[in-house]
């Protein structure tokens, strides 16, 4: 080119009068300041990813140490020697099996239940025009405002009156009522970005509500239903003080009320199989997560939550 | 059929009959609204009678008239301790809560390679049991080998003793509780993802930087995102319960008894249902007048889209 021939005024003459290298020049400039962007944003992420991982890694790790050197200073950072056997401990110093059972009975059971009603509830509300529905709607969504404290006594004492405490009906009954305001909102939000068009013509086939909502609008809303699935199994399965206010025996325990009568009976010891155990009580909710986390993302990104 | 009298086209009434579509749908929506007379009116009235109580469920209930809420206001330190405490709580984690999952949802929201990696890393220590995250954190914080203080000597910083210092163990569960910033980020993430992408190019080419993207497009499209994280924040905030339960049980010199812990206390420890439930009311009066005001507020800052409001 006559970049080396030509003078510095002549270039720069020349720059202005060729709109091309103009275009180019920024672009370059454009993509330089991407890549530097994208590079230093990479760095925050990975420095901040590293650090919410850290604790688990510890746990982990702590959870797989040899007793008495749960607290070494320096920080130990692998289990040396490698200590499998703190997990059978763990599990068996309680009734684990037990917890584990009652646990995924309520979680499955009150899950059911809350995607079931909750998509009812939420085609309702989407679809069909009766008479107060909106108050009825802008009712049930302001009940997320409420704090569950202010019904906790009155609901304790409702199913006391009622013979339910100690068993699974405090923690799985009211999840068939609707399954709370935030999944009824999400249900009605995603029904609605389906096209009227496919029901009308299901009606003229001559298929009933139940049915276009069991073989169309439930198949239409997998993204929805997966993220409101691992929502109701993380919640269920991790729930503290509903088990600790209605269970009263041991062997009716969850896994997290479970989990704190260990960390209390041990007491300031034995933290590799306090480690041992949290880590065995999240598992099945990591597990669950990271094999449908792409749907769960999705789903939540995509469900129009925007849409208020 | 009603078809021959019906002013409207045949079609149309053998589509969809009226009467009908107000009967299912009611249907539809019957077990929300059952569980709202259950499981919400009914325990909010029944609660609203309690404060008149003095009742521990075994002995029938006494008749005391305003005389809970005179304790609590007037007779009760720990009342105004607890109320203390959750403010200060409230009033340090909300803001850093908000601003920090607004701050990482505008970053997980630039197309990048590995994002999606870095979203469910964010996102994944909000799933894990309060149980499991106290004890991880019992540990953690252990003023003489928790790893913390291990960090924070070879920064040469003061380590305090976290849990065991009435002073720190405030600050130490908001700490902990940032850790569970990806809830909020998620909410903020996919308001983020709701902006029209038009608008950004409209904006681009006429030659905003990010900075202006941001003020002027991002903030005022999500700023209603922003009032529902704020709102919601709130209410959880003035709620917490499973950490103070857990890890320190209100202490040390009930520095971290929160207005639920000391409820749940009077509720199922003590047994005075009646003293309970005048706290719950209390609870509910700050937490209803801290959303007016931020509803009255939103009308200066938050932005609607010319959406209709159905």
């Amino acid at each position: 080119m006559s970049r080396d021939t030509a003078s510095a005024p002549a270039r720069a003459a020349a720059r202005q009068l060729d709109p091309e290298a103009t275009l180019r020049r920024r672009r370059r400039a454009a993509a330089i300041r991407r890549w530097v962007g994208h590079g230093l944003l990479h760095l925050a992420l990975l420095v901040g990813a590293v650090w919410l991982l850290l604790p688990l890694f510890f746990l982990f790790s702590t959870s797989l140490k040899e007793s008495g050197r749960e607290f070494v200073s320096p920080v130990q950072w692998l289990p040396n020697p490698v200590v499998f056997q703190n997990y059978p401990d763990a599990m068996t110093a309680l009734p684990f099996d037990r917890f584990f059972i009652n646990t995924a009975v309520i979680t499955v059971v009150a899950m059911l239940g809350q995607l079931t009603t909750a998509t009812l509830c939420g085609y309702g509300f989407a679809r069909f025009r009766f008479p107060g529905r909106d108050v009825l709607f802008t009712l049930c969504l302001s009940t997320l405002m409420l704090p569950s404290a202010v019904t906790l006594i009155p609901t304790f004492i409702l199913f006391s009156k009622l013979g339910w405490i100690n068993t699974y009906l405090p923690l799985t009954v009211p999840a068939y009522f609707g399954g709370g305001a935030f999944f009824i909102f999400l249900c009605r939000q995603f029904f609605l970005t389906i096209p009227v068009e496919l029901e009308e013509s299901a009606r003229i086939d001559g298929a009933g509500t139940l049915r276009i909502w069991a073989q169309m609008m439930l198949p239409l809303s997998m993204p929805v239903l997966t993220a409101m699935a691992i929502f109701s199994f993380v919640g269920h399965w991790n729930d503290f003080i509903g088990p600790l206010i209605y269970m009263r025996e041991m062997r009716m325990m969850t896994v997290a009320v479970g989990l704190n009568a260990f960390r209390v009976s041990v007491g300031n010891i034995a933290w590799n199989q306090l480690m041992a155990a949290s880590a065995t009580v999240m598992a099945p909710v990591l597990i669950l997560f990271l094999s449908a986390q792409r749907y769960f993302i999705r789903g939540i990104v995509t469900t129009g939550l925007s849409g208020r | 059929m009603r078809v021959a009298t019906s002013p409207v086209p045949a079609v149309k009434a053998r589509r969809w009959r009226p009467r009908r579509e107000v009967v299912e749908g009611f249907l539809l929506i019957s077990p929300w609204l059952l569980g709202f007379i259950i499981w919400t009116a009914g325990p909010m009235i029944a609660s609203l009678v309690m404060v008149f109580l003095e009742w521990n469920i075994v002995t029938p209930a006494k008749v005391i008239g305003l005389a809970n809420f005179q304790k609590m206001l007037f007779g009760d330190d720990f009342f105004w301790l607890s109320l203390y405490n959750t403010a200060y709580y409230t009033f340090l984690a909300v803001p850093l809560h908000v601003v920090g999952a607004l701050i990482l949802a505008l970053m997980m929201n630039v197309q990048l390679r590995g994002i999606h990696f870095y979203r469910l890393t964010y996102y994944m220590p909000s799933i894990i049991p309060s149980v499991a995250n106290a004890i991880l954190w019992l540990w953690a914080f252990n003023p003489d080998f928790g790893v913390l203080n291990d960090v924070l000597v070879l920064l040469d910083l003061p380590t305090p003793r976290w849990l065991q210092d009435p002073t720190w163990a405030k600050p130490a569960l908001i700490l902990m509780s940032m850790w569970g910033l990806g809830g909020a980020m998620i909410i903020f993430l996919a308001g983020l993802q709701g902006v029209p992408q038009e608008l950004y190019e409209a904006a681009q080419v006429d030659g905003a930087r990010w900075h202006h993207q941001l003020r002027f497009i991002t903030l005022p499209m999500i700023s209603h995102v922003v009032l529902f994280n704020l709102i919601l924040q709130i209410i959880g905030s003035f709620q917490v319960f499973n950490a103070a339960y857990i890890m320190t049980n209100g202490g040390p010199q009930n520095s971290t008894l929160f207005l639920v812990l000391y409820l749940y206390r009077n509720g199922f420890e003590f047994f005075q249902m009646g003293y309970a439930s005048a706290m719950a009311w209390a609870l509910f009066t700050i937490v209803m007048v801290f959303t007016l005001i931020q509803f009255k507020a939103a009308g200066r800052w938050v932005f609607y889209e010319g959406v209709s409001h159905r």
